[in-house]
């Protein structure tokens, strides 16, 4: 018990490192926001602009699509950070991180939002352009609202999994949790900082991967 | 026509590509071997959690879940920082291929466990009911008449989350076991040239997109059955 203790629950040593770990789940944080915030907005535009049915958009976007969902994550954080800078752009390792889990989120957000506007059953649309409503009209008052319940099981799930991996941020050096708290290791020659970013993830996470299971149970299959 | 010239001469270099390939060669050995072994030990691992929730012992159950949700709560990458660089301070030192079968099951095995626990709990109540009255033993109900018809159910969340798995064996990198792409990082910083990185992301591409595209399909067959 005591070398457990003392590796993993030191308190002297936490006390010395905790600060800089703490700063680091801010920044896991603030990540974590934008990649929602950015992915989520660009998969809905895209989903929309794929609704239109615009022959040219809908080759670049099923691109876009297939790539960045195919493709780890870590591979496209890599290549965008340590391949880009060969055609002169050089992006901090939060920008890239943002980025490359961003675009990954993305792809799978217009997969989903558009499946679900899909799956909005035809009639909708024509009840709709009887009543006299124009294309827009149509797409954002009736089917988006319906399609959005539809997408957000899926949604939360997908965004919550990729949400995880700001860890890997720590591959192009972001000072972010995981990073902050390997080097407060490496430095003290004790895992305990670690011990207290593993906690601060499931802090995080944990109450995420709860309510996903709750919004779950209230999605189509209850019906 | 000079700007691709030059991004092809940059990022795709086929002098460069014929010098890293046998480091790319036994890079995606290795990518493949470690997914080739974690992937039944994690579904055998998973199926075990919700066979062992199907009976519905109270306790037990309360101890499921929170494995499940712990799991599938914790970031993969950290798992494996914790296993690789944590446990050596408890005198468990693991080699590294190792810590990546042990990271990516425990953390799919949260996954699988919720995705074979949410299919058996839709399979309705009246087929166990029906083939107990048929005199089955329990494990007899379970693996011949509940499991066949919750895998039809949850093919969809099976299949990309197996996906998913594969995808992840790239963070096996990070700990210095030298696949795919951690044989092009070694490759680009020799050669002084991002041909490697994208010959890996071409190679992780080809090889996963059949099975992306069939996922996505999956999943679309799904949200319209549902309507």
């Amino acid at each position: 018990m005591k070398p457990l203790l003392d590796n993993f629950f030191n308190l002297q040593i936490l006390a010395q490192y905790g600060p800089s770990v703490l700063q680091g789940f801010w920044i896991t944080v603030a990540v974590a926001l934008l990649t929602i915030l950015f992915g989520v907005g660009v998969g809905l535009a895209l989903a929309i602009v794929r609704a239109m049915r615009i022959r040219a958009a809908d080759a670049a976007i099923t691109l876009f699509v297939d790539i960045f969902r195919t493709l780890p994550q870590l591979v496209v954080i890599v290549f965008i950070y340590f391949g880009l800078p060969y055609a002169d752009i050089q992006l901090s390792p939060f920008a890239a991180t943002v980025i490359s889990l961003g675009a990954v989120l993305a792809a799978f957000a217009t997969e989903i939002f558009w499946a679900a506007i899909q799956a909005v059953p035809q009639g909708q649309w024509d009840a709709a352009r009887s009543l006299g409503l124009g294309f827009f009209r149509i797409l954002f008052l009736v089917i988006l609202p319906q399609a959005v319940r539809i997408a957000v099981p899926l949604l939360t799930n997908r965004a919550i999994a990729i949400t995880k991996g700001t860890a890997l941020g720590t591959a192009v050096s972001l000072p972010e949790l995981l990073g902050r708290a390997q080097s407060a290791m490496a430095i003290a020659a004790n895992p305990s900082p670690l011990t207290l970013a593993a906690a601060l993830y499931l802090l995080f996470f944990v109450p995420l991967v709860v309510a996903s299971r709750w919004l779950e149970g209230l999605g189509p299959r209850s019906h | 026509m000079d700007a691709l010239q030059l991004f092809l001469d940059n990022f795709a270099d086929w002098d460069s590509f014929v010098r890293i390939w046998p480091l790319l060669w036994q890079g995606l050995q290795l990518t493949v071997l470690l997914a080739v072994v974690t992937l039944p030990i994690a579904i055998v691992v998973g199926l075990a959690i919700a066979v062992a929730y199907s009976f519905h012992h109270k306790v037990v159950n309360v101890l499921l879940l929170i494995w499940i949700d712990l799991f599938r709560s914790f970031p993969v990458l950290v798992l494996l920082i914790l296993i690789f660089y944590g446990l050596p301070f408890l005198g468990l030192k693991l080699p590294s291929f190792a810590a990546c079968v042990l990271a990516l099951t425990l953390n799919n095995s949260g996954y699988y466990g919720e995705i074979f626990r949410a299919g058996i709990e839709a399979v309705p109540p009246g087929q166990r009911e029906a083939a107990r009255a048929l005199g089955l033993h329990p494990l007899q109900i379970i693996f011949l008449v509940i499991l066949p018809q919750a895998i039809a159910r949850v093919l969809a969340p099976l299949a990309s989350n197996s996906l998913e798995l594969v995808k992840t064996t790239s963070i096996a990198a990070l700990v210095a076991l030298p696949e795919l792409l951690r044989s092009a990082r070694v490759a680009q910083e020799q050669t002084y040239n991002p041909t490697p990185l994208t010959a890996a992301a071409v190679i992780f591409f080809v090889l996963l997109w059949p099975f992306a595209r069939w996922v996505a399909k999956l999943e679309r067959d799904m949200l319209m059955r549902q309507r």
